[in-house]
Formats: C-alpha cells, structure tokens, sequence
C-alpha cells in the first residue's frame, strides 16, 4: 500500500497576525509558520498503517515557508520519501489551487491512499481533502479519527456531533481527511531530524500551478470588531483569583 | 439561475440539527430580499419534511444508499438537486456533513465556496460573505460576484427561531439520481457515546483547560482546582486527541454542548468549534496570557495572568 500525506505550513497562531498594505493577506514577512496540526495528524496515522502493513509514505508539500523542516521531519518520523513542488510562491496559496497542484502531480503517481489534515485555519475557499477528492474523482470522507485497512478498503471512523460517529467503509484509492490520528502524534528526536536533513534526498519537482482559482474575491482582511470583549481582571494571581471566587459566589455556587 | 436559497436539512442521527434551523432562517432574510424561494433538500428522512416550514420548498429524495448518511451518495444527490434548480446560494453548515460536502460541490457545480463564514449580506445583486479565519484571529470579506455560490456556515452564527417558524411548504420527491448505486462508499456501523460516566452537561459550573497546560504531569493542578471546588473538569479538544482526558470530557463541536452557570477556562484560545460548545454558558471567565486569544470576545471576565500561578492561588483560597 502507497500513502501520500499532502502537508502544508500555516502561520503560527501564537504570534501577532497583520493585515498586509492591500488589506487582502497576512503580512508574511515576520511570521513563523508550522506544520498545520491536523496534517501532524494524518501523518501519525498513516505511521500507525505502515507499522502494521508495511505501507509505504510518501509525504508531499508545496514550497512555502520552513515546509523543508516538515518534510524532513516527517522523513525522521518514518516517512519514506518526501517531495517538495517548487514554483507556487510566496503568497496565499488557496485550496481550490492547491488542490489543482497536487492534482497534477498526483496524476503521474500511483497511490492507493491519501491522508491529510481535515482542515487549515487559513483554507477559506474550501478543505483539501474534499476537494482533491473531487477533483481526482475518488471517495473521500471528512472528519475521521481512525482508518484501518482491510484488503483493497479501509474503515474509517467519522465523528459527528454530540459524539455521534460513523463507520464508513470505502474502496481504495480514496482520501480521507483526518481529525485525530488513534494516538497523539509522535515526536521525532532532533538529532534524527538533523540526520535527515543532512543526508537530504528531498525531491523537488516543479509544480504545475495552472488553476482556474477559488473564485472568490477577498475584499477585505480584518481584526474582528469587538462586539464585546471580557472585562479584564489585572493584579497579582492572588488578586485576580480573589475576584473570580467573587463572581462565581455572585452565581451562588461555592458557598 | 435563479434567486433561490438551498439549505442542506441534516440529519445525521435521525434528527434535524439546530444548526439547519439557523441556515434557514437565514436563507428566509436572504430569499426575501432577492425576490427568491427558500429550498430544503432532505435525504432519507422524508417524515421530517413537516419540520422544515420554514422553507418555501422541500425536496426530499430516498435511496438505499441515503438511509443512512453516506458522504458519496450524499454528495450525489446533492449536486442532482442543485443542478436541477440552479440556486442563487447553497448553504451548509461547518459539520462533518458540511466538510464532507461544500467543498466537493464546489467542483460538481462549479461554484465558488466560502467557508467558517459567519455574516452573510446582499449588496446589489453580489452576496457578501464573512468568514472567521485563523482561528477566529481574522475575518475575511469575500463577495460572491459569480451567479452561484456555496458557503458553509460556523454554528451559532445566525439565530434558529425564524428557522423554527411554522409553514405549509410544497413537497417535492425527487427521484435520486441514476449513478446512485454501487458506491465506493458504505456506511457500516451508527455508534453514540455510551451513557453512564462523566456528565459534563449537567453540572452547574466547569473548569475546563485548554492545550495551555502543556503536559499531561500538569494537568494535576487543574484537576486539584476542580476537585477542590467540587465540580468536573472538562477540556478542549487537543486534551482529547492526546489522550490526556476521555472524550466524554470534551467540550465543543466534536464533543458536547454545555451550558453551566460559570465555565472557568484556562488556556483555551476560544476557536470556533471550542465556542460553539460553551458560548451560552451563563457566567465565561478566561485565562489566557495572550491578550488577543479571541476567547476574551466571548468571555466575560478574562486574566491574563499566567494559569501556573492562577490555578494554584485560586487552590489556597478554596482550600482556604
Ligand atoms: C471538525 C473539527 C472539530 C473540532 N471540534 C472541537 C471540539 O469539539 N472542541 C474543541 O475544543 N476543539 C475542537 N476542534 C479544534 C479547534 O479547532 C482548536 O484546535 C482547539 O479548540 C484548540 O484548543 P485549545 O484552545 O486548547 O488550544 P490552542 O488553540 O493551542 O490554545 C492554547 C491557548 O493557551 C494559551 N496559553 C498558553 N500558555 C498559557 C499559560 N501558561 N497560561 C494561560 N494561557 C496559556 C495560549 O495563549 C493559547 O491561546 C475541532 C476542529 C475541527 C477541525
């Protein structure tokens, strides 16, 4: 079994976000940018499927910021072999021509399974998964905590909500996009990380960035207006933790 | 092309969600103002069509393969309906159906698709979508110029109650569409959690932490405060994925609802599928040492003092 695990870097939330000049993008320049989340996810389960079947990873990511870092990561975390499309540039890269990307690429692949993250927090125009499922015309499903291969299928595990989920059974090739792997993504040490990078063989192919787009037009980028905001409770922890026993007392609880 | 507004009816477990209530609703404000109809799409459930007066149309449509919800047979039948009455604007609501849907409509259709929107406007003849992106950091402006559209819409941004109004609409059976067999997609197994345990949703107030404990070892700390205060400790999602806490401790779109008199969150940035779990909590008090979490937009009171030294100061004091 063949699994690619598409990977894409997204700004770090813990730092400030700034409107670029046109007011229609983040202003890159100063941001960190990480691994999105739930792509760490759907790497940790396609691991998980390698070391019970002996699969096979290949984990794939535009050129965009540090995405050298996620790969080889990846690579020190047993992923077989990483790819990197260059030529998609600096920019906002949204999902409608992502997806167009790896489509292109994908179609001189062979592959039984594509895992990736459920969502981005930056994917306004739509969640890879679903979208490359529907471009490649093969079964997907979102919002899946767990796969598990069973011959030419997978079971996968869907949630809803109030707990709700839902086995779903799909014939392969499909793409699923991944919630939670069934554990906790696994750290890689940083000497085999360095180890990776050093001994390189990252493969860099030239992307083919034709895409008729999103179609959409960003007007406007902005902080959210304060419709309301919490009072805020300064002063030493002792302080502040005087006030909050206040308020919850004024909800009659902890008498 | 016409003006009307389509609205996905979900139906997951074998009830309407409140959230298509609140995309009606919508779509009835939307509707009114282009001179267009509000159209319901309904898979497999035809008998909750009676709940659905709020749209001027239902279609429902029965199949096999819709009786239980299916992504592929769903998103079959989905773009048969849309095809066939070319509506102005489809709306979904960011679920797992909407996940699974919006964005694969967006190609059967070949609409333009906004997601994690919250405001939808009319200015002329374009439709005006706000999305939250970055976690809520920042909200996008983006106009549909294209004569069709989807959005998928974030729970709890538009009220239910016109939704819930009371109508005669037409019922239309649609008959599914013809490649609606052998899908590469069968639905093996419906589970619900399992009753017994933890009831987050019936205390009267939580404490509840978010991935700003940074380790399993701390979760210590939060735990003693809530023991110390006598009420059960609940979480955000990532506590959940790493195994920190079971999932009948979750709070939000994945986990459950729930609606304490006081909700004491420390180190919870405030995404929207943590909000969408606890926003109508009576009494929200936030820790976060980050003055812009957009947790502080909901919340009531907010610190910014560290949880480190907040969680124990608040143990002394209860403990006293
Ligand atoms: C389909 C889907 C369903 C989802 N369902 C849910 C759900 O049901 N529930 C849910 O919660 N999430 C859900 N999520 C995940 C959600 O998008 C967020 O990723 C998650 O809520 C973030 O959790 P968090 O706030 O604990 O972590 P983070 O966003 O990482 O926030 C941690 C916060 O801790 C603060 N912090 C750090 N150190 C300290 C300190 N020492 N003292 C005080 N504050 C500190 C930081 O400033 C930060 O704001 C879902 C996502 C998807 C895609």
């Amino acid at each position: 079994m063949h699994i690619i695990v598409p990977m894409k870097q997204i700004p770090d939330l813990v730092e400030e976000l700034e409107v670029d000049s046109e007011g229609t993008d983040i202003d890159r320049e100063y941001l960190k940018f990480v691994s999105n989340e739930y792509d760490e996810q759907a790497l940790e389960e396609a691991l998980l499927i390698k070391e019970s079947t002996g699969a096979e990873i290949t984990v794939v990511g535009l050129d965009e910021e540090d995405i050298d870092q996620t790969l080889y990561t990846a690579i020190a975390k047993g992923a077989d072999k990483a790819v990197k499309l260059t030529g998609t540039g600096d920019g906002w890269v949204d999902t409608h021509t992502r997806a167009d990307i790896l489509a292109s690429w994908l179609s001189g692949q062979s592959f039984d399974l594509i895992l990736t993250g459920v969502q981005a927090v930056d994917d306004l125009d739509g969640q890879l998964a679903t979208l490359l499922g529907a471009r490649l015309g093969i079964p997907h499903a979102a919002v899946v905590v767990e796969v598990q291969p069973k011959d030419d299928k997978v079971t996968v595990r869907q949630e809803f909500s109030a707990g709700m989920a839902i086995e779903q059974e799909i014939s392969l090739p499909a793409i699923v996009g991944i919630q939670a792997a069934r554990q906790a993504p696994r750290y890689a040490p940083i000497t085999r990380i360095r180890q990776a990078m050093q001994s390189g063989g990252l493969e860099e192919v030239a992307a083919n960035t034709e895409s008729a787009g999103s179609g959409l037009s960003i007007r406007r980028l902005y902080l959210p207006e304060k419709a309301g905001h919490a009072e805020m409770i300064d002063g030493s922890p002792e302080d502040v933790a005087d006030k909050i026993l206040e308020l919850i007392r004024s909800k009659g609880l902890l008498k | 092309m016409s003006n009307d507004i389509l609205v996905l009816a979900e139906n997951p477990g074998g009830e309407l969600a409140d959230t298509t209530f609140e995309l009606l609703g919508k779509a009835k404000e939307l509707a009114s103002s282009l001179g267009g109809q509000v159209i319901a799409a309904l898979f497999g459930t035809p008998e909750l069509a009676q709940n659905l007066g709020a749209a001027d149309v239902v279609i429902t449509m029965e199949h096999p393969s819709l009786a239980h919800y299916n992504p592929e047979a769903y998103e079959k039948a989905l773009t048969k309906v849309v095809q066939e009455r070319q509506p102005r604007l489809v709306l979904l609501a960011t679920t797992t159906l909407g996940l699974d849907l919006a964005a694969a409509l967006s190609v059967t259709w070949d609409a333009p698709l906004v997601s994690y929107v919250v405001g939808l406007d009319i200015e002329g003849s374009t439709i005006v979508a706000t999305a939250q992106i970055y976690g809520g950091k920042l909200m996008a402006e983006t106009a549909i110029e294209a004569d069709k559209g989807i959005c998928t819409v974030i729970a709890g941004s538009f009220s239910a109650d016109l939704g819930k109004s009371t109508g005669s609409p037409n019922i239309e059976q649609m008959d599914p569409p013809s490649e609606l067999d052998n899908e590469k997609i069968s639905c093996v197994n419906l589970s619900r959690p399992e009753a017994g345990g933890i009831d987050i949703t019936t205390a009267d107030m939580l404490v509840s932490v978010g991935r700003g404990i940074q380790s399993e070892d701390n979760l210590e700390i939060v735990q003693e405060l809530a023991d110390a205060m006598g009420v059960p400790l609940s979480s955000s999602r990532p506590i959940i994925d790493q195994g920190w806490l079971p999932k009948p401790h979750q709070v939000g779109k994945s986990g459950l609802k729930v609606k304490p008199k006081v909700y004491l969150m420390f180190g919870i940035s405030g995404a929207p599928e943590h909000l969408e779990g606890m926003r109508d909590a009576e009494l929200i008090i936030a820790c976060n040492t980050d003055e812009s979490a957009p947790i502080f937009d909901v919340a009531h009171y907010g610190t910014t003092v560290d949880l480190f030294d907040l969680v124990p100061a608040l143990v002394d004091k209860v403990q006293g």
